[in-house]
């Protein structure tokens, strides 16, 4: 026993002995491999998301590899990157982070899955100066630290649904609207309601009720009940998920009729399969839809992405993989740009870009948020019991015209 | 603050309506928690994740195509067995151990859980649909769902069964003699194991008549059954172990109080308010018991 037990300890030195070896070789740049790091959720909460965002990551990866690579120098490198699972833990991601940097030596991280793990990251790459591209991190606070190292592809969140509330006084003959809004307590949320604060003030439009959702909350009859009583002229709702899914849940259940509802998360909630005509109507904000015309040279279009990564993953891609694989052509772009692997130049190349993805135009403002690209707005639209998500504004990409006010409850089939 | 209630009273009927269909259900989670309490004097942190799995057992029935609805029927047989399967594994292990221990191990049993839930049903939220419609009242002013009339019927339907069958059947008078004291209960010949294993597995089984109510009336997901463990603790608390109507009651009121404070105080404060309460009861408590008798300390 007592010899089994000495042999197995032996083996599993020697193997982490080994393996200590192999990924302390890892560098920056190993062989004709540029080496990117990222902590992202594969289990816990996030893992859905966190899946989306890898499978981004990925696409884009092979798809570059295969088209060349990146050129640096007269040669050609490709990506390769080294993921760590974060659980959904923001302690853990920034654990994961300085390992990535110190242990296995990352120059260039690509962003975790969601605002709050994003923050976490954020200081430990400002700490040791590596440049970080993130996908999927949209709060505003991220953007006001004065980082210099993190870029977001994505728009800023408090953008989201300030077109919605325009649309709202476009609607009511440019005169200011009445608001109701129902926000969960937490940053990405918060940053959403913060623009509509702005958008408020702005059109002179007037709130009249401002719930705050706690995040252990799945009931928001109480909101709702005040919603029928105040009768606003549109109602705002953002809660990831399970606020979306609530809130169609119970507006339908309650027979709530507002004459316009905005949300964020329809896609992510697949709220048009799961409530069908329920949803039907509900205006949401997204970083991305397949309809719209930009263009690259890797995926061609949005529509061209989404048949390629169905083929591959077996689903249709939600804006989470596709801001993903922007990521990355932003990075082969910034280092074909800096012509070189210094972290400093890499980064200024970073701060530089100026380009166009078939995910939209991407360049960075002064806090690294992406300041090219509108938010979409799309509507939930029925034909029968299948629901579509159309896209409604901006008008340029409008593929179907906006359809307001909401027909009440007591005329819905 | 907001006084919006009170300018339209309509909406005083529709908060006290969804407060006591909302707490006949928190009542059902809490009298499960409450009787294996008061029987193996174990505090079970996975309540919330029993809820939440049978949930996920009524949501899979809806995938497959049948009504939800009866998942309150599949769902507790289903969760006893799965509740009975667990008090082998680990629970026997720590039921005569000290509180701590048993926190920690069902707190241990809830991390598992979760996981599991993520790993097979994916960490999406979801929602099952019984399309049982509304019910309108006062000229549509007051809105209830009737998802949540029925949840609220079977869970009082469950409750009222459990009492009958604890008053009345063999098992139920060993589960109560056990309760009262577990070794003169062994010693007139009560199997205590087997009672212990029949209470978590009836325990769990309420579990699986909750989820699957709340897969129908609210949103499930692998993370979210916390909030249901400390709101049936928090109401076990408030009413005491062993005593039905008192949880029932408590249940509703708690439930009420929560919508009244969303009201008035705001939803950031509704389940902030409800831990407040929690705490003036139990100084209240610890007040009256201190006037009552003195003890050493």
């Amino acid at each position: 026993m007592n010899k089994i037990a000495k042999l197995f300890i032996a083996f599993i030195s020697a193997l982490t002995l080994t393996l200590a070896s192999i990924t302390s070789s890892f560098a920056k740049v190993e062989g004709e491999y540029i080496v990117l790091g990222s902590a992202i959720s594969l289990t816990g909460k996030y893992s859905s998301n966190g899946v989306h965002t890898q499978n981004g990551y990925n696409m884009a990866v092979d798809r570059i590899n295969k088209m060349g690579g990146v050129k640096v120098g007269g040669k050609s490198y490709k990506f390769e990157i080294i993921y760590y699972d974060d659980e959904s833990n923001p302690k853990r991601a920034a654990q994961l982070a300085e390992r990535l940097i110190k242990q296995d030596g990352v120059h260039y991280m690509l962003g975790p899955y969601s605002s709050g793990l994003t923050k976490a990251i954020a200081p430990v790459t400002e700490k040791y100066k590596i440049p970080m591209v993130e996908a999927n991190g949209a709060s505003r606070s991220l953007f006001t630290k004065g980082y210099k190292y993190l870029f977001a592809v994505l728009s800023p969140a408090n953008q989201y649904l300030e077109v919605a509330i325009d649309l709202a006084v476009e609607k009511n003959g440019g005169k200011p609207v009445k608001i109701a809004q129902a926000f969960e307590q937490d940053a990405f949320s918060q940053d959403v309601r913060l623009g509509i604060l702005d958008a408020a003030k702005r059109t002179g439009s007037k709130i009249i009720i401002d719930d705050k959702l706690p995040k252990e909350l799945n009931d928001m009859a109480a909101t709702l009940a005040k919603v029928k009583a105040t009768k606003p002229d549109v109602l705002v709702v953002s809660g990831h998920t399970k606020g979306a899914l609530t809130a169609i849940r119970q507006i339908s259940e309650m027979k709530v009729d507002v004459p316009m509802l905005a949300m964020t998360h329809c896609d992510a909630a697949k709220l048009s399969k799961q409530h069908g005509k329920k949803s039907e109507y509900a205006l949401c904000a997204s970083q991305w839809h397949k309809n719209l015309s930009y263009k690259d040279k890797f995926f061609g279009g949005g529509k061209k992405y989404d048949k390629d990564f169905k083929k591959e993953f077996g689903y249709a891609p939600p804006y989470q993989s596709a801001e993903s694989s922007a990521a990355l052509l932003v990075f082969k772009d910034a280092f074909e740009r800096a012509n070189s692997f210094d972290r400093d130049k890499v980064r200024d190349a970073l701060k530089a870009t100026d380009m166009q993805t078939f995910y939209g135009n991407i360049k960075f403002g002064p806090g690294g948020q992406n300041v090219a690209k509108p938010m979409i707005l799309f509507q939930v639209r029925c034909k029968g019991d299948t629901c579509e998500n159309k896209v409604v504004a901006p008008t340029k990409w409008a593929s179907d015209k906006f359809f307001h006010p909401i027909p009440k409850w007591s005329e819905r089939g | 603050m907001d006084f919006l209630i009170f300018q339209a009273p309509i909406l005083i009927v529709q908060a006290s309506l969804d407060g006591i269909l909302l707490g006949i259900l928190f009542a059902l989670i809490a009298y499960g928690m409450a009787l294996q309490w008061g029987v193996m004097n174990i505090i079970n942190i996975a309540q919330g994740d029993l809820v939440i799995l049978g949930g996920y057992i009524a949501y899979s029935m809806y995938l497959a195509g049948i009504h939800p609805g009866w998942g309150v029927i599949v769902s507790p047989i289903v969760m006893f067995f799965v509740g009975w399967g667990l008090y082998k594994l680990v629970i026997n292990k720590v039921v005569d151990r000290d509180l701590f221990i048993s926190i920690l191990a069902t707190f241990g049993i809830a991390i598992v859980f979760q996981q599991l839930m993520n790993f097979i049903f994916g960490a999406d939220v979801v929602v099952a649909q019984s399309e049982y419609g509304t019910t309108m009242l006062f000229d549509n002013s007051v809105t209830l769902p009737n998802s949540k009339i029925f949840s609220a019927f079977i869970s009082l339907l469950y409750a009222v069964v459990l009492v009958i069958y604890m008053k009345k059947s063999k098992l139920g008078r060993a589960i109560r003699a056990t309760a009262q004291n577990a070794r003169a209960a062994k010693i007139l010949g009560v199997d205590t194991e087997k009672v212990y294993a029949a209470t978590f597995g009836i325990n769990a089984a309420l579990c699986g008549v909750a989820g699957a109510l709340i897969a129908i009336t609210f949103t499930l997901h692998p993370y979210v059954g916390l909030p249901y463990t400390v709101r049936s603790f928090m109401i076990v608390i408030v009413a005491g172990l062993g005593n039905l109507p008192a949880v029932a009651i408590s249940g509703m009121g708690l439930g009420v109080f929560e919508e009244f404070a969303d009201y008035i105080l705001g939803t950031e404060f509704r389940i902030g308010s409800v831990f407040m309460l929690l705490v003036f009861i139990l100084v209240y408590r610890r007040f009256k018991l201190s006037r009552k008798r003195e003890y050493l300390k």
